[in-house]
């Protein structure tokens, strides 16, 4: 197992804590690199695309703020127990579901063929003149082209299935576009991450692009970034969409928050995954 | 008879005891500082280090370490060190401080912590549902008196 060799290389030169050494917990290793299985390799840190002038030079996956042990879940599929909801997620693409008796693999030629899915949702829908997230685009075919239920958004089985289009898709670069008719929604998702919410009064770029590397409390604070989603939560024990973070971080402004599915969940994951422009899928990645 | 007047003391005292509170939409600033006290009773400064590092509470250590509460785990570094505070300001800027740092500093990310209003989708605490009509500030009065005369304790060496 040459990737544990090279993790522990990588461990602990974190031994620059000083005054908060006591306390902190274990810091991840910022310089650590993650390559997934000893082959895929992720880009966790890279230049800002060109609209985040002025805000931020470099992004930075939320890997890279992890501890080491956490860190360490994501660098093999077998200890990623995200990768079981992918599993999942790959066995429901599989399945026939609803009236037509047809399964997600009768239409698309393998979980593979979608790979480019993960790194460009949200995304402009033709047909339906709206900006269309993965798990809105799962329920049209679900409904209209497989005669079953919508699914709730966030469901088990809609994380599984982002789990596996985002495995399928690792090592992509996120490439969401921000111009032509997803502009207006992505304009919206810019202001309402500039916006500051709740009694604590405090916006996503008060923690996330103002703060970022620095300990709020137990938590080290990352740049906030949707690449690694779905995520795995070691303390829920299950896979996180990303509108689902959006509501635990307003939530805990003391704010009264947004519900995932909402048109303005929809319009901040179009802008905070094009703050990630460059940093490579991750998901289904491991988070504390 | 008596019964009537030991009723009039009683009203008497909790009116006059809800007078000397200044409410949070009455507070007089003065280039961010807030001169008089909010109770009128002195802050007790042991009370004001529970608060500050009691996450349920004021929750100050989420954002600040101190070297006097070193022992509570996991200080944040949002916020500056709070070492020497009480020689780098006075009591009223102190207190201008808690109540509403905006006041002092521009845009800054700390909350105010003795204020109800102008805020956008107020929620009820950490539920995530929305704000009562009588949303309370995040510290009481007296709370506020106690974490400002436990931060006049910071003194340089
Ligand atoms: C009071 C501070 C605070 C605010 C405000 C806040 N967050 Fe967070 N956020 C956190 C903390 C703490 C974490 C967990 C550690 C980390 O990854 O930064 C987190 C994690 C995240 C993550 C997960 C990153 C990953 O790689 O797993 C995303 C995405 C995110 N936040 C987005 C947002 C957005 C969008 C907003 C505004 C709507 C926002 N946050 C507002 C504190 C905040
Ligand atoms: C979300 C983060 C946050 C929280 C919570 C917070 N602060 Fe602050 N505080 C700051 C920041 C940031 C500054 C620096 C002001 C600036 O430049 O924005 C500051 C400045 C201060 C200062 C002046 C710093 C100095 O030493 O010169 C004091 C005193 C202070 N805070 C006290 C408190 C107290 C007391 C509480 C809790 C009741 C508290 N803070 C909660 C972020 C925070």
């Amino acid at each position: 197992m040459n990737i544990k060799n090279t993790l522990t290389t990588k461990l602990c030169t974190a031994a620059v804590l000083t005054a908060f050494a006591v306390a902190a917990p274990a810091f991840a290793d910022e310089d650590a690199e993650l390559v997934i299985n000893g082959e895929i390799e992720i880009v966790t840190k890279t230049t800002a695309p060109a609209h985040l002038d002025g805000h931020l030079t470099e992004i930075m996956s939320g890997w890279r703020f992890r501890s080491d042990d956490t860190q360490a879940m994501e660098m093999d599929d077998f200890d990623n127990p995200g990768m079981l909801g992918a599993e999942e997620g790959l066995s429901q693409f599989e399945t026939v579901m609803g009236t037509e008796g047809k399964a997600c693999v009768d239409c698309h030629n393998g979980v593979e063929s979608l790979a480019s899915v993960r790194p460009t949702y949200p995304k402009w829908n033709d047909a339906k003149e709206a900006v269309y997230s993965i798990q809105m685009q799962i329920n049209d075919c679900l409904t209209e082209r497989m005669g079953a239920e919508a699914e709730k958004y966030d469901s088990k089985k809609m994380l599984n299935f982002e789990a596996i289009l985002a495995s399928v898709a690792r090592g992509t670069p996120m490439n969401v576009a921000i111009d032509g008719p997803a502009q207006s929604t992505w304009e919206q998702g810019k202001e309402m991450y500039y916006t500051r919410f709740g009694q604590l009064d405090l916006s996503c770029a008060n923690c996330h692009e103002q703060n970022y590397g620095n300990m709020i409390r137990a938590d080290h604070l990352s740049q906030g970034q949707t690449n690694g989603f779905p995520v795995y939560r070691i303390k829920d024990n299950k896979l996180t969409g990303a509108q689902g973070r959006f509501k635990g971080c307003i939530r805990d402004t003391r704010a009264e928050t947004f519900a995932p599915g909402s048109p303005e969940f929809l319009a901040l994951e179009l802008y905070v995954a094009s703050r990630g422009n460059g940093l490579s899928v991750e998901g289904p990645s491991v988070r504390n | 008879m008596k019964r009537i007047a030991t009723c009039f003391v009683a009203l008497g005292l909790t009116a006059s005891a809800a007078m000397a509170e200044v409410a949070p939409g009455s507070i007089q600033f003065e280039e961010g500082a807030v001169a008089q006290s909010l109770t009128g009773t002195a802050g007790n400064p042991a009370e004001g280090r529970t608060i500050m590092t009691t996450k349920s509470v004021g929750n100050c250590v989420s954002c600040h370490a101190a070297t006097d509460y070193a022992d509570v785990p996991f200080p944040g570094e949002v916020g500056p060190l709070l070492d020497g505070a009480g020689s780098r300001w006075t009591e009223a800027e102190l207190r201008g401080l808690v109540v509403n740092p905006k006041m002092t500093f521009d845009g800054t990310v700390m909350p105010a912590f003795y204020k109800v209003d102008g805020f956008t989708r107020p929620g009820d605490a950490f539920t995530g549902k929305a704000a009562p009509a009588d949303l309370p500030p995040l510290l009481s009065a007296q709370q506020v008196e106690d974490v400002v005369a436990y931060l006049m304790t910071l003194k340089d060496e």
